[in-house]
């Protein structure tokens, strides 16, 4: 109980930056407010988080966009909340830097983002702390990379029967 | 989050372990974890408990879905479900593309209902593009994603039968689907994989007689979904095999970010094209089918009654469908009309660089959502300001929904595995994508 308060006035006292993008509100929480402005968002009616994924900006680093104060970083983890009461959408995302690609998991608040961390680790090598069952879900457990970053080429890896093609 | 029901009563299974349904281990741990007689849970009764592998290529699973069953006896106990076998990395290849392009490839992801993903990935790049389009488009994309949705729970009713052993349902169900499809390959030119929705509209007008031809389906389809309940939900069997299996709580299908069917047969009334609505969907009218209980029949019978919903919808379509243009005629994203091409030195290369290079998107970064035969359909975009998506994810109904299963499964035997499987309908090119 005592949590939920903290949370809250964590929320309370940094305001959280926003912006509204074709209508759709964004919030920019920096890493150590995401967990608390998506509990007290929680507590406040988002009943459901519909989806979470990671952008990688290496390419792309002058985003425009971003509201003042915000300090862009390689990677986005892009979360997806829906007040289905009132009907609003709420997305979040939270800058993590290449050099430490952690955040904390929202396993606990919402157990519907398991399989999405997992996947956003797969592709993206952004480890969730605190997440249950933290290994590869599409790619094979041995696989090295990760292949939705940016620096990760296509056609790098060799893939299986590709002799097939030497007897066309 | 709730905790699962199980009508184990206190069975001391249901104690076992962390009592959770999740089998949170590789397959390498699973089978150590039996295998390990210094284990207290395991040394007492090692002989009956067991990791089961099931699929991926188990006719059950529809496609390449692979499960690890803790089992005891014949009581499946924790489960995972592992996926992957399909991925083809999709996302990666839809930021190689352009927005041009981008459908061809979405279309492949949810393979049973692709004209949804082709929705989803056109209307979030109009709107980066901040592109209307005409009213004719948006009524065609209706009436083809409501005939799409028919087909769907079509597939779903036949595989369904199938896997609870009524062998005939399958073939009725793929006949009826077999119709809506025909009429898909007259408009769209392919039976499946349509790539005709677009950015900026579709791609082609309907055909001529198509009200004929939608008439034809309204005719003969609506008599056979009589004939299917005759035949399934009046056959005790099929019932005993349904009902009451694979419960589910409305708190926890939201907590598992459960969408579509699954979450409104638990009674929970939410449907995107009512709640949230996009198209034209604000001015037809339907009801969003509910379930009561959320077990595998309620899953099976709202799957059942939206047919006759979108049915329905497409009758008014048939009314409603305005004239006008099927495409924008914003010289951006549209190439000029053939007869131009030939006149025009200039309309030629605006052609040419249309489909080489492809139109540039503003910069910015926006999430689409469309309410698909199973669940919510999301596509975010983000835009570098060039012809390439920046980034192209999408929110895979079916891999959200997947979650489901190991509480669906949790204290059920083993044969209900197949009704659960069934009643969850995942199509694995969306889950894997």
């Amino acid at each position: 109980m005592s949590e939920t308060d903290v949370a809250t006035e964590a929320h309370e006292d940094a305001p959280v930056a926003s912006t509204a993008l074709f209508g759709q509100a964004v919030l920019y929480p920096d890493r150590g407010a995401y967990l608390a402005t998506v509990e007290s968002l929680r507590d406040e009616g988002y009943c459901t988080a519909t989806d979470l994924t990671v952008v990688d900006y290496l390419t792309h680093p002058g985003r425009s966009g971003l509201p003042g104060g915000v300090q862009p970083e390689r990677f986005e983890v892009v979360v997806g909340l829906f007040d289905h009461a009132r009907r609003e959408r709420v997305r979040l995302r939270i800058q993590v830097p290449a050099d430490d690609p952690t955040v904390p998991s929202l396993f606990d608040l919402f157990p519907g983002t398991e399989a999405m961390e997992r996947e956003a680790w797969d592709l993206f090598g952004v480890s969730f702390e605190g997440h249950p069952d933290h290994s590869r879900i599409l790619l094979p457990e041995d696989w090295v990379g990760h292949p939705l970053r940016k620096d990760e080429g296509i056609g790098a890896i060799p893939v299986q029967f590709k002799s097939a093609s030497d007897r066309r | 989050m709730a905790a699962v029901r199980l009508d184990l009563g206190d069975d001391e299974r249901v104690r076992r372990r962390d009592g959770s349904a999740v089998l949170r281990m590789t397959e390498v741990e699973a089978a150590d974890l039996v295998l390990d007689p210094s284990d207290p849970v395991t040394g007492e009764r090692a002989d009956e408990r067991m990791i089961l592998n099931m699929g991926p290529a188990h006719p059950s699973t529809h496609g390449v879905l692979r499960l690890l069953l803790e089992m005891e006896g014949e009581t499946v106990l924790r489960s995972k479900p592992i996926i992957g076998y399909l991925h083809t990395g999709m996302e990666k290849t839809g930021e190689n593309l352009t927005f041009l392009q981008g459908p061809t490839n979405v279309t492949r992801m949810d393979y049973a209902s692709p004209l949804f993903s082709e929705l989803v990935f056109a209307l979030a790049t109009e709107q980066l593009l901040g592109i209307e389009v005409p009213e004719r488009a948006t009524w065609i994309r209706m009436l083809m994603c409501e005939l799409n949705r028919v087909a769907s729970h079509l597939l779903f009713q036949a595989t369904n039968g199938m896997d609870l052993g009524a062998v005939s349902m399958m073939i009725y169900g793929w006949r009826e689907r077999e119709e809506v499809l025909r009429f898909f390959e007259k408009v769209t030119g392919l039976r499946m994989n349509h790539n005709y929705i677009r950015p900026g509209g579709v791609a082609a007008d309907l055909s001529d007689g198509w009200q004929d031809d939608v008439r034809h389906l309204l005719d003969i389809i609506p008599p056979r979904l009589d004939e299917y309940e005759v035949l399934l939900n009046d056959q005790p069997i099929f019932r005993a095999r349904l009902q009451g299996v694979g419960v589910l709580a409305p708190a926890e299908a939201l907590a598992l970010s459960a969408t579509g069917p699954i979450l409104r047969a638990t009674g929970y009334d939410w449907d995107l094209r009512r709640d949230e609505p996009y198209l034209a969907y604000d001015r037809v009218d339907f009801d969003v089918v509910v379930g009561t209980c959320g077990d595998a029949f309620d899953r099976f019978a709202v799957r059942l009654e939206e047919i006759r919903q979108s049915l329905h919808i497409v009758e008014q379509i048939l009314d409603l469908l305005p004239d006008g243009d099927y495409r924008t005629q914003d010289k951006k994203v549209t190439p000029p009309p053939r007869a131009r091409i030939d006149e025009s030195m200039e309309a030629l290369i605006h052609h040419f660089k249309i489909f080489t290079e492809g139109f540039h998107v503003p910069e910015g970064e926006v999430y689409a959502a469309v309410e698909s035969p199973r669940g919510e359909l999301g596509c975010y975009l983000v835009s570098d300001g060039g012809p390439k998506p920046y980034r192209m994810h999408i929110r895979g109904p079916s891999f959200a929904n997947l979650q489901t299963l190991p509480h669906l499964m949790h204290g059920r035997l083993v044969a209900d595995a197949v009704a659960v499987i069934s009643s969850v309908d995942p199509i694995m090119g969306e889950v894997d994508r």
